[in-house]
């Protein structure tokens, strides 16, 4: 870690829920120096780490997770038990203590376990609460129940996936729940950013339907503006020809595009093909996506003979937009990537030397980190029950003999 | 609002639009450079720069150059996609930061300012690929394949927001700006969500996703997501789990009532059921009467009965559902500015119960005096000392 003070130093932040949409969020702010505090109970853990693989050495565990992993690094985990009413006091307790809070359980949750907003605001005005969750926290549906994965094809990002021909496409995992945290994470800074400055808190409500709307806010302009209803064209492009994945030696892909009639006389030199640029069919953008299953071959005959790495490599040297399409496992060796420590690997208490992922960004004076690993459920009560809240011995004990902490 | 009084010069191209319309949409006031006679008729441009005002740059011009440092010396942060330039003027990075100490300034760009990679050019269908979500799109033996809508700019802008509030709550606390270096690649990694940790726990790849579900029975069963209905497709699966069952029970209970066929269905315990363990022979007789049902069904008609009986699954939807849908209409996500009938996706959070109106029209100019200490930016300010200006 950097020797300087971290960006969100001393903001405090206590998290209820557990998947992607919260705990995302509260990883972010973690990476940048914030003190996060996962809150979760033995008898009901966060669901990633119980419900989806992968886990470590293919044996599920408590501590085994990846899938939690991932999404929790940085933090400090404590089991509170909110079925019993020492465990809510003790939850409000923490809420005194926290800049700010991060909910996703459904709508209304909160409130009936005397945890909403109003009731945690009397005791810390300068409380800042994000909800999240599919629907947002009102109108005719807010009590509907969904997945993140499913939530991607409500907000039309599926129907836009794949070829003109075929189905829509699933997108990997719950998509739009990521763009939600991440825009969550924003708005979440913003409310602390005012707390600060004026003493007031906020209540924040997020819908991760509505933010997945976000990205697609060009395709529902257009609509606005003309009626034009998109549909899914595999890899076309309105303006770029050629524009798309082609198959390559190694079988790996490369993906490239051309935005000019330049861009694609320097592609037909970069393939040994100059004098395609001056043939009628591939002279303009119109006539290379008229004749594009002709180009396309000729591209492809090119790609076929190197490995998706040399192919782009070539491309770029001679100025054309131009990557592999990067596998999973080819994320841990892009020399790009690695040369940016996307993948850090920390050592898991349980889970042993494994790589966690860094944010898209960084600061270059006040550098971010893979503070620590993820935490073991219930790791840190002790430090953060007796050190950050500052329970008497006689109250921890008492906490404890109620199964709080169970 | 939440950032009132936080000034921001927007200087992006279309990489960096939406990290300024996110902080527009939390109330930042965000000035916008653009060349004269620039293009902001085009759905893409008025959707990423409604809620942000336009300062027309023209470095020919006398004053044009003086305008942007005046700009600067008031601004709290500054969003840039470099090399771009504004109308032929260079914003650069570092002599951003060694200018105005306590600017925080935004560089976003494909590759990140640094490493082997950094000057490598990319457009959507590169950063998708380069960050590994082409890997994960499209039939599992055949092509990869981008969402159609450009997603790797929203990726990236919405990283760039973060990095500039981080730095944000910095400079207040210590006075002093940073350089935050935004990668589109490495933001598109957001998008993959736990795939990576496949390939780093137990060496296993995972790929595209195509329009099935697989992995989950120890039989290798596949089951199906999409199902053609009659003006489209719904996003349904056999899931197991307590919501699983409630939501195979109620498809199965309307099935009944709807005098629909069951089949395989007729048969089957939902409390002892487990997705698990099906073959793919079991799944294709329970989900054959399904298909049958579904293609009866309009998406409304999924959406509204499927909320009713609190069923897990939502239509496949396009702009044009979107854009009628009742729940985003009872939350008021889309929104008009004042003097227009132009319709918007409005601020993408609801803010101490009420969503921030958007306040300014696609190319509403920042028209206003030149900007100074003591401009319009500065009066806005609920604490003027904290965000004062400065001299570079």
């Amino acid at each position: 870690m950097s020797a300087v003070a971290q960006a969100l130093a001393g903001l405090k932040v206590l998290e209820f829920g557990g998947y992607a949409a919260g705990p995302h969020i509260g990883k972010v702010l973690a990476n940048f120096g914030a003190r996060t505090i996962h809150m979760e109970s033995k008898e009901r853990p966060d669901g990633f780490r119980i419900q989806y693989p992968p886990f470590k050495d293919d044996r599920p565990g408590y501590n085994r997770s990846g899938c939690f992993a991932f999404f929790n690094d940085s933090k400090y985990s404590v089991t509170v038990d909110l079925k019993k009413p020492a465990g809510v006091a003790l939850a409000r307790r923490m809420a005194q203590w926290c800049d700010l809070i991060i909910e996703n359980m459904r709508p209304g949750v909160m409130e009936r376990l005397g945890l909403g907003f109003s009731a945690l605001a009397e005791r810390n005005p300068r409380l800042v609460m994000l909800s999240t969750c599919n629907m947002g926290q009102t109108g005719p549906r807010s009590d509907q129940p969904g997945f993140g994965s499913q939530l991607s094809a409500l907000a039309g990002m599926c129907e836009l996936t794949g070829v003109p021909e075929g189905p829509p496409m699933l997108l990997y995992g719950p998509y739009i729940d990521y763009i939600a945290s991440l825009l969550g994470a924003s708005a979440a800074l913003a409310g602390v950013i005012r707390s600060r400055q004026t003493g007031e808190g906020a209540l924040i409500d997020l819908s991760q339907y509505e933010c997945g709307l976000v990205f697609m806010g060009a395709a529902l302009q257009e609509f606005f503006a003309g009626g034009r209803v998109p549909s899914r064209c595999g890899n076309d492009d309105p303006v770029a020809a050629p524009h798309g994945a082609f198959p390559c030696h190694d079988r790996q892909w490369v993906a490239l595009s051309c935005w000019s009639d330049d861009d694609f006389a320097a592609l037909a030199r970069a393939i040994g093909e100059g004098n395609l640029a001056g043939e009628p069919r591939f002279a303009t953008a119109p006539a290379r996506r008229a004749n594009s299953r002709a180009l396309d071959a000729v591209i492809s005959a090119w790609t076929g003979q190197r490995s998706a790495e040399a192919a782009a490599i070539a491309l770029q040297a001679a100025g054309v937009a131009a990557y592999p399409v990067v596998s999973m496992a080819g994320l841990f060796s892009d020399p790009q990537l690695r040369a940016r420590r996307q993948f850090r690997v920390r050592r898991h208490p349980e889970m042993g030397d494994h790589a966690y992922c860094y944010p898209g960004f960084d600061l270059a004076e006040a550098p971010g980190d893979i503070v620590g690993p993820a935490p073991c459920v219930g790791a840190d009560n002790d430090f953060v029950f007796r050190d950050l809240i500052g329970l008497s011995e006689a109250e921890y004990d008492s906490y404890r003999q109620h199964g709080v902490f169970d | 609002m939440l950032l009132s009084g936080v000034l921001i010069v927007d200087a992006t191209d279309r990489l960096g639009w939406l990290a300024g319309r996110v902080l527009a949409d939390l109330g930042a006031d965000v000035v916008k450079l653009e060349p004269p006679g620039s293009d902001r008729s085009r759905a893409e441009w008025r959707a990423f720069n409604v809620n942000k005002r336009i300062l027309e740059i023209d470095p020919q011009a006398a004053g044009g150059l003086s305008r942007i440092e005046e700009l600067l010396r008031a601004a709290d942060i500054c969003l840039l996609t470099p090399p771009a330039s504004i109308a032929g003027t260079r914003l650069d990075p570092l002599a951003l930061r060694r200018d105005y100490p306590r600017l925080v300034v935004v560089a976003i760009r494909p590759f990140g300012g640094l490493g082997p990679r950094s000057t490598w050019r990319a457009s959507d269908i590169e950063l998708m690929a380069a960050g590994g979500a082409m890997a994960l799109a499209g039939e599992p033996d055949g092509m990869p394949v981008r969402v159609s809508e450009p997603q790797s700019y929203g990726w990236a802008g919405a990283h760039a927001a973060i990095g500039a509030l981080v730095a944000l709550v910095r400079r207040d606390a210590t006075g002093r700006g940073d350089l935050v270096d935004v990668s589109a690649q490495a933001s598109v990694i957001a998008a993959l969500s736990h795939a990576p940790a496949f390939v780093d726990l137990l060496g296993v790849e995972p790929t595209r996703a195509g329009t099935f579900m697989t992995g989950r029975s120890i039989k290798g069963a596949r089951y199906r997501v999409f199902w053609p209905c009659r003006d489209g497709y719904i996003n349904f699966i056999f899931y197991g789990g307590a919501a699983g069952r409630r939501t195979n029970e109620q498809l199965v209970a309307w099935m009944r009532q709807s005098g629909a066929e069951l089949g395989g269905l007729a048969a089957i315990d939902w409390k002892s059921w487990d997705p698990t363990k099906a073959d793919q022979a079991e799944v294709d007789a329970i989900e054959a009467p399904v298909a049958k049902f579904f293609a009866r069904l309009t998406k409304r008609e999924f959406l509204t009965e499927g909320h009713r009986r609190e069923m897990l699954g939502y239509p496949v939807a396009t702009v044009a559902d979107i854009a009628s849908d009742p729940q985003l209409e009872a939350r008021g996500f889309f929104q008009t500015v004042a003097g227009s009938a132009e319709r918007f996706c409005g601020s993408f959070a609801v803010i101490d119960g009420e969503r921030p109106p958007l306040r300014h029209h696609p190319g509403a100019k920042f028209s206003a005096a030149p900007p100074s200490v003591a401009g319009p930016s500065a009066t806005a300010r609920p604490c003027a000392g904290a965000r004062g200006g400065e001299k570079p």
